[in-house]
């Protein structure tokens, strides 16, 4: 069986996977973690996104072999060792952007990689067209816009605290 | 998915010798590829991966000709300050591909090597007259594209780069499916060395396609009035769920005109 070896959240990873293994499974039932998600498994809902080497892929259509020697970044390593939240997932709570919650660490992923590639900043449909490979069946995306506006602010460093949702 | 032997070569010629197995498969970015696997709709004994062949990407422009590597992505296209500024409207079309994952692994040569009938980028290499290099030859873009999901390569040829000539004025509009994001129906219109040249995309049944009576309209006058009464026979086109062929006859028409006014 072919061996793959990569970083996970910046630790060394080495596993025996088939030619055919989905870098989903590698995370999910090998590695075990479960917060990246399955949701359609075609390609469509971005419940399994990852950034590998810094762009968002759905890891349920890359092989578990093409990531040899890249850096995968998935949800699990987003808050820091002490456990604060990335900007984008305080805004995601901050802002209630989820509700049951299955696509948010495909969104979060996304939306991080969608805020990166745009340093000057992004209007409310910018975000909403950056989203089109992510689905979300229970929010209406209404707050999930808001969300990644406000985080947007703090990681471009135009504010340094998250602004605070309406009361 | 069916098991297969996994293969990512360092060179085209590498490459080369493992497609000469019949029953081997290329894979660029494999967006196509993966969900069809997946599905079990083709098991191929061996995946190549072209991925790790450095000689496949990347964007030249030189001499009115913007040239573009084989597993150059879509973003990388649709970020490219040098494609937008000699070909705007191949830009803008890379950057309204599926979304923004699939972009970011989606290759120029796998959507013009698989020739899938919603495809986008056919559409700009017929329009623009561009010229598809691989392994063996270089193919003119109107001998390329023979009918849906079928194209001049041979078993085992890799499209290593397409050739594009800058047009003095193109624009691509498309009509999407508002649940997949596919073109139902795209037209691409170009006016440039290759001459007046118009490519519909999504709703040919044989693929991507030539407009011959709107080409010979713009001809004779570059302007969106110039399509009034222009019609699409409906013969050779697709119809299904998402709408029928007279519907993407009218749908043509109006994504033509369009893009002429887009292109200025």
């Amino acid at each position: 069986m072919p061996q793959v070896s990569l970083k996970v959240n910046g630790k060394p990873v080495t596993a025996e996977v088939e030619g055919r293994t989905l870098l989903v499974d590698l995370l999910r039932e090998t590695l075990r973690l479960t917060g990246t998600h399955v949701g359609c498994d075609t390609s469509q809902c971005g419940a399994c996104v990852v950034h590998i080497d810094g762009e968002s892929v759905k890891a349920c259509t890359i092989l578990a072999v093409q990531v040899q020697g890249s850096d995968v970044l998935t949800i699990e390593g987003l808050a820091a060792a002490d456990g604060t939240l990335h900007p984008m997932q305080e805004a995601f709570r901050e802002y209630h952007a989820l509700q049951c919650g299955f696509c948010t660490p495909g969104m979060v992923m996304s939306a991080i990689d969608l805020v990166k590639k745009n340093p000057k900043g992004l209007s409310e449909q910018e975000i909403r067209e950056g989203l089109e490979g992510n689905l979300c069946r229970c929010t209406g995306y209404h707050n999930i816009v808001k969300a990644i506006d406000a985080a947007q602010q703090v990681m471009h460093g135009k504010v340094k605290e998250l602004p605070r949702a309406a009361e | 998915m069916y098991e297969f032997t996994y293969h990512r070569p360092g060179s085209v010629a590498d490459a080369v010798k493992l497609l000469a197995d019949p029953d081997a498969r290329a894979m660029s970015g494999g967006m196509t590829l993966i969900p069809t696997l997946k599905q079990r709709l083709a098991r191929p004994t061996a995946v190549v991966d072209l991925s790790g062949i450095g000689e496949l990407k990347g964007i030249t422009v030189s001499g009115g000709t913007v040239k573009i590597g084989g597993m150059t992505t879509h973003a990388t296209v649709a970020s490219s300050a040098d494609v937008a500024k000699a070909i705007p409207a191949l830009a803008k079309l890379a950057a309204h591909i599926g979304d923004a994952q699939v972009r970011n692994r989606g290759t120029m040569g796998g959507s013009v090597a698989n020739h899938d009938p919603a495809a986008d980028y056919p559409g700009a290499v017929l329009a623009l007259g561009a010229t598809v290099h691989t392994n063996t030859r270089a193919i003119a873009a109107d001998d390329f594209f023979n009918g849906m999901f079928s194209t001049a390569l041979e078993p085992g040829e890799i499209v290593t780069a397409i050739s594009f000539p800058v047009p003095e004025k193109a624009a691509y509009v498309k009509f999407p499916n508002p649940a997949s994001r596919y073109a139902m129906v795209g037209v691409f219109v170009a006016k440039g060395p290759a001459g007046v040249r118009v490519a519909v995309t999504g709703a040919g049944a044989n693929g991507v396609f030539r407009h011959a009576a709107m080409e010979a309209a713009l001809a004779k006058n570059w302007s969106a009035a110039a399509l009034d009464g222009v019609t699409t026979p409906v013969d050779d086109l697709n119809g299904d769920i998402h709408a029928s062929k007279e519907y993407r006859a009218h749908l043509i028409g109006v994504m033509a005109k369009r893009a002429v006014a887009a292109a200025g």
